[in-house]
């Protein structure tokens, strides 16, 4: 089908009178082009609109409006996604969710809490804490990322290892449909096998199957008890030697980060927390849960850490202390930006017990290509983050920067592992899925997207092109 | 100043627009719209250095609602220089004139060319403003204002306008005071409304920087930083400010530093050095000048903060209640934190409580309030509410403009006037004025 290309001063005045406040759609150019990227670098293209939607009853409207104008719809949250997944497309009207953000129950009997997707996953993290529970989940955007938006990307973050990622703790979504319907999926319920599990279709699908407007989240008891390790290497396979060391007896830390020596370098710039700029490597450890388990395993971790030649362990006096080095590791991305005009950060993933090759590969081809490359990740499950530093106006230093990308993606495919971890496929790496999934699957993903979206509507030419 | 067109593509550059900015911007969190946040404001010099958007009133508009509180800068890993992004915007908007009108100019050019360009005629004016005040004139003038007798702006200005103090900083103190065995010499600068409206604290400066074997130089005559004028367009004026600053002594040699007790002077007075970096005569002493500034705070800290004994007559009864707001220009501009709290508590006179949100900006940012009035006051309300809930019955501030705004009353809001507001260095000297009494 062809869309139109230009929409009417009706057509967007309509538009407007669907909202509330007349505020709630923005149409200047200036207003514009701060919606026209999302975190992730050199992807920009301009919407034709932003609407902001108070309910779920807007944003089926908009929808409504949207079939009638044949106007695409690209849904976001605080867009601080790392794959060009909230970038509008060529037209769009984007739907920012960020100020439908209100927490609408907490059930401490079910262990649940109900959100509107807007609400920011630190909000969500916060009134869970009141009560004493806790939602795991913690992307190094929590901060400002919504939860909608991280339901969206399957948002993984720290503490994946112990406590998987955001799909783990969803239990129901609302969803507005392409056709404008408005459907519950899930429910309170531990067990529920009633037909397929839909709800999951949704989660990870970068807003091209419907828009998110409310959340169903499972929570946890908030353990009683955590300790932070910090553990400095001079050669980055002993810190790899080490985690596989601490998989392999049996313990399952909630947080084994690693951070380069670039990496550490930067975060220390920003942060000043005393990291060891000369180390080639550093461990970020932190286990939780009943305080005579912590006590062990935060003893076993340290003495497998000296015995894989660790310069220094340093357990972290305090809470305040343990804070700050996570928060530094969480800056990590933004701060290898001080290093060059350009980051590009990757996502390539393989299974745990391929890490060291993986790493080791990494460096290869920096070498190979003559790039700098600042490596940092989640080592406890495999989820790496090599991060280019370049400049997008050096256009043969670029060149290389695609070259080498995707010799790692092959690599990591090689190794049994994905072109993506946490991220999504969005438009940065829609390339490279076919050669990760496959065709079958490639065809599967088509025919569940003409089904639900028969009309290209939402987030048109994210993941694939439909 | 370079104009938007001509900086440096990298400054612009250097922001990958991660997003964190976000949660630490006061003017996103109010109103959720990422034209109002950091990332969005740098998106928009981005795409005018480019050439695809023209400096326009939308742009104008957008740069006039940032506060400048650069808590944005504080918290970006990544290392943008907002500051100067934010300085060279303004400046750009001034010269382009897009908010040109004759009143404007008047205003401005009478306040920036003029008054804050001679502290005697400024002296001059708060004279006058302290007689309106003790007659009550400036009540009146509001009254008049309601009844559309006189325009809203000129009543405002001069109902906001803090208390103006019976004596100045010259008459308050020596232009050299020494204590019996001195262990540094400092240079104190006096401030402009800090002079006029805060006197009291310059001469609390003095005492303590005593107490704490300094030498303290305090010339009669002295000049506003610049910081009013480069934060609203004026470089120009700014930087004749900063050269008057730089002439004020012959040699800095000998001083060990120039001390601010003024968050948003000292901010500016340090990057003086970049400031005039391209000024030949006086860049080199402007280098000096920079590298010898101190905040009152960070001074004292640095050459070692004296614990303040216990009155002797102190009774049981429980200590006051007292919070510290962070000044956006000594923590984040400045990076001082930790300084002020550990003055207070080297006090050991009052319970110091956690305040919420202390390092959001409360509105008052310059001439924020005269300019964005309705903003300036949801961020003063914000910030009354967090200090009312932790309960304390002092509130400790180290910044003329924070101080006047937040202890202004509004028919709005009475609650400021209820609560007490003292420079952290006020604080300090009181008890030391104290313990000396009880010791004679």
């Amino acid at each position: 089908m062809t869309v139109e290309k230009q929409f009417s001063p009706e057509a967007l005045k309509e538009l407007k009178a669907l909202l509330g406040n007349p505020k709630q759609l923005l149409t200047q150019k200036e207003d514009l082009i701060p919606y026209s990227f999302d975190g992730t670098a050199t992807l920009e293209k301009m919407p034709v609109a932003v609407a902001f939607p108070h309910s779920t009853e807007e944003v089926a409207a908009l929808m409504k409006w949207a079939i009638e104008h044949k106007c695409p719809i690209v849904s976001r949250g605080s867009g601080t996604g790392l794959s060009g997944g909230s970038v509008p497309s060529d037209p769009s009207v984007v739907v920012c969710l960020t100020q439908l953000n209100r927490i609408l129950e907490v059930d401490s009997k079910n262990l649940t809490l109900l959100a509107e997707s807007g609400c920011i996953t630190q909000s969500i993290f916060d009134a869970a804490a009141e009560v004493g529970l806790f939602y795991p989940p913690d992307p190094g955007s929590m901060k400002i990322s919504t939860i909608g938006g991280n339901v969206a990307e399957n948002s993984g973050g720290l503490r994946g290892l112990k406590y998987g990622v955001t799909r783990d703790y969803i239990m129901g979504l609302e969803v507005v449909m392409p056709d404008a319907s408005v459907c519950w999926l899930g429910n309170k319920c531990v067990k529920d096998v009633a037909g397929y599990s839909l709800k999951d279709i949704f989660i990870g699908s970068e807003g091209t199957l419907g828009i998110i407007t409310k959340v169903l989240i499972k929570l946890l008891p908030q353990p009683a008890s955590r300790q932070t390790l910090l553990a400095t290497y001079s050669k980055m396979e002993d810190a790899a030697a080490t985690v596989s060391a601490i998989i392999e007896a049996k313990i399952i830390p909630c947080t084994l980060e690693f951070l380069d020596n670039i990496t550490i370098n930067c975060v220390e710039d920003f942060t000043h927390v005393g990291l060891p700029r000369d180390a080639a490597a550093l461990l970020l450890m932190e286990t939780d849960g009943h305080p005579q388990a912590v006590e062990d395993e935060i003893r076993a971790m340290a003495s497998l850490a000296k015995i894989h030649n660790a310069t220094t362990v340093q357990v972290a006096k305090n809470a305040e202390e343990a804070q700050a080095l996570t928060t530094a590791r969480r800056s990590a991305f933004s701060a290898l930006a001080r290093v060059s005009p350009t980051t590009i950060l990757e996502d390539a993933t393989v299974p745990r017990s391929e890490l060291v090759k993986m790493i080791r590969f990494i460096s290869e081809v920096g070498e190979k290509y003559s790039l700098r490359i600042g490596t940092f990740g989640h080592m406890g499950d495999g989820n790496l983050h090599p991060t280019f530093l370049t400049d997008e106006t050096n256009h043969e230093e670029m060149e290389r920067v695609e070259k080498a990308m995707v010799d790692i993606f092959d690599y990591a495919i090689s190794l049994g592992g994905t072109i993506t971890g946490e991220h999504g496929v969005g438009t940065a790496k829609k390339a490279f899925l076919p050669r990760s999934i496959g065709s079958i699957q490639m065809r599967l993903l088509r025919d569940i997207k003409k089904s639900l979206d028969p009309h290209n509507l939402l987030n048109p030419g994210k993941i694939f092109d439909a | 100043m370079k104009k938007l067109s001509e900086l440096d593509f990298s400054i612009v550059q250097q922001c990958m627009h991660c997003g964190l900015c976000l949660p630490h911007c006061p003017t996103y969190l109010e109103t959720l719209n990422e034209k109002n946040s950091p990332r969005g404001r740098i998106s928009l010099m981005r795409q005018i250095s480019l050439g695809n958007l023209e400096l326009n009133k939308n742009f104008a508009d957008e740069m006039s609602y940032c506060l400048g509180c650069v808590s944005c800068q504080a918290n970006c890993p990544a290392g943008v220089d907002y500051t100067t992004l934010f300085e060279t915007s303004r400046s750009s908007i001034e010269e382009a004139g897009i908010n040109k009108n004759p009143f404007r100019k008047a205003i401005r050019h009478l306040f920036f060319r003029i008054i804050f360009q001679d502290l005697r005629k400024l002296r001059f004016l708060a004279r006058t403003l302290r007689l309106f005040q003790s007659l009550k004139l400036d009540r009146a003038l509001l009254k008049l204002q309601q009844w559309h007798l006189f325009p809203k702006s000129l009543a405002n200005l001069v109902s906001k306008a803090p208390r103006i103090q019976n004596h100045f900083t010259h008459e308050l103190l020596r232009e050299h005071e020494k204590p019996t065995q001195a262990r540094h010499k400092v240079l104190l600068l006096s401030g402009c409304v800090q002079d006029i409206s805060y006197s009291h604290v310059n001469r609390d400066t003095m005492e303590v920087l005593v107490h704490h074997d300094c030498e303290v130089i305090t010339p009669a005559q002295q000049h506003c930083c610049g910081s009013l004028h480069v934060h609203n367009g004026d470089a120009k004026g700014a930087e004749q400010l900063a050269r008057k600053n730089l002439d004020m002594m012959d040699s800095l040699e000998g001083i060990d530093a120039i001390i601010s007790n003024a968050g948003g002077c000292g901010s500016h007075l340090k990057h003086y050095d970049s400031f005039l970096a391209d000024d030949q005569e006086y860049a080199a002493k402007a280098r000096v000048w920079s590298h010898k500034v101190k905040d009152i705070h960070e001074w004292l800290f640095s050459i070692g903060i004296k614990n303040l004994e216990a009155s002797p007559f102190t009774n049981d009864s429980p200590k006051e209640k007292l919070c510290y707001h962070q000044a956006c220009h000594l923590c984040h501009a400045q990076g001082i934190k930790q300084e002020p709290i550990a003055l207070l508590k080297s006090m050991g006179t009052h319970e110091l409580v956690p305040l919420k949100e202390a390092d959001l900006c409360c509105g008052s940012a310059g001439i924020y309030s005269l300019t964005q009035p309705e903003t300036a006051q949801n961020l003063k309300q914000r910030k009354l509410e967090n200090i009312k809930n932790s309960g304390a019955q002092v509130v400790a501030v180290a910044n003329p403009g924070c101080h006047a705004h937040l202890s202004s009353s509004q028919s709005s809001d009475s609650q400021g006037e209820s609560m007490k507001f003292v420079h952290p260095v006020s604080l300090y000297a009181e008890q030391l004025r104290k313990l000396s009494k009880e010791a004679n």
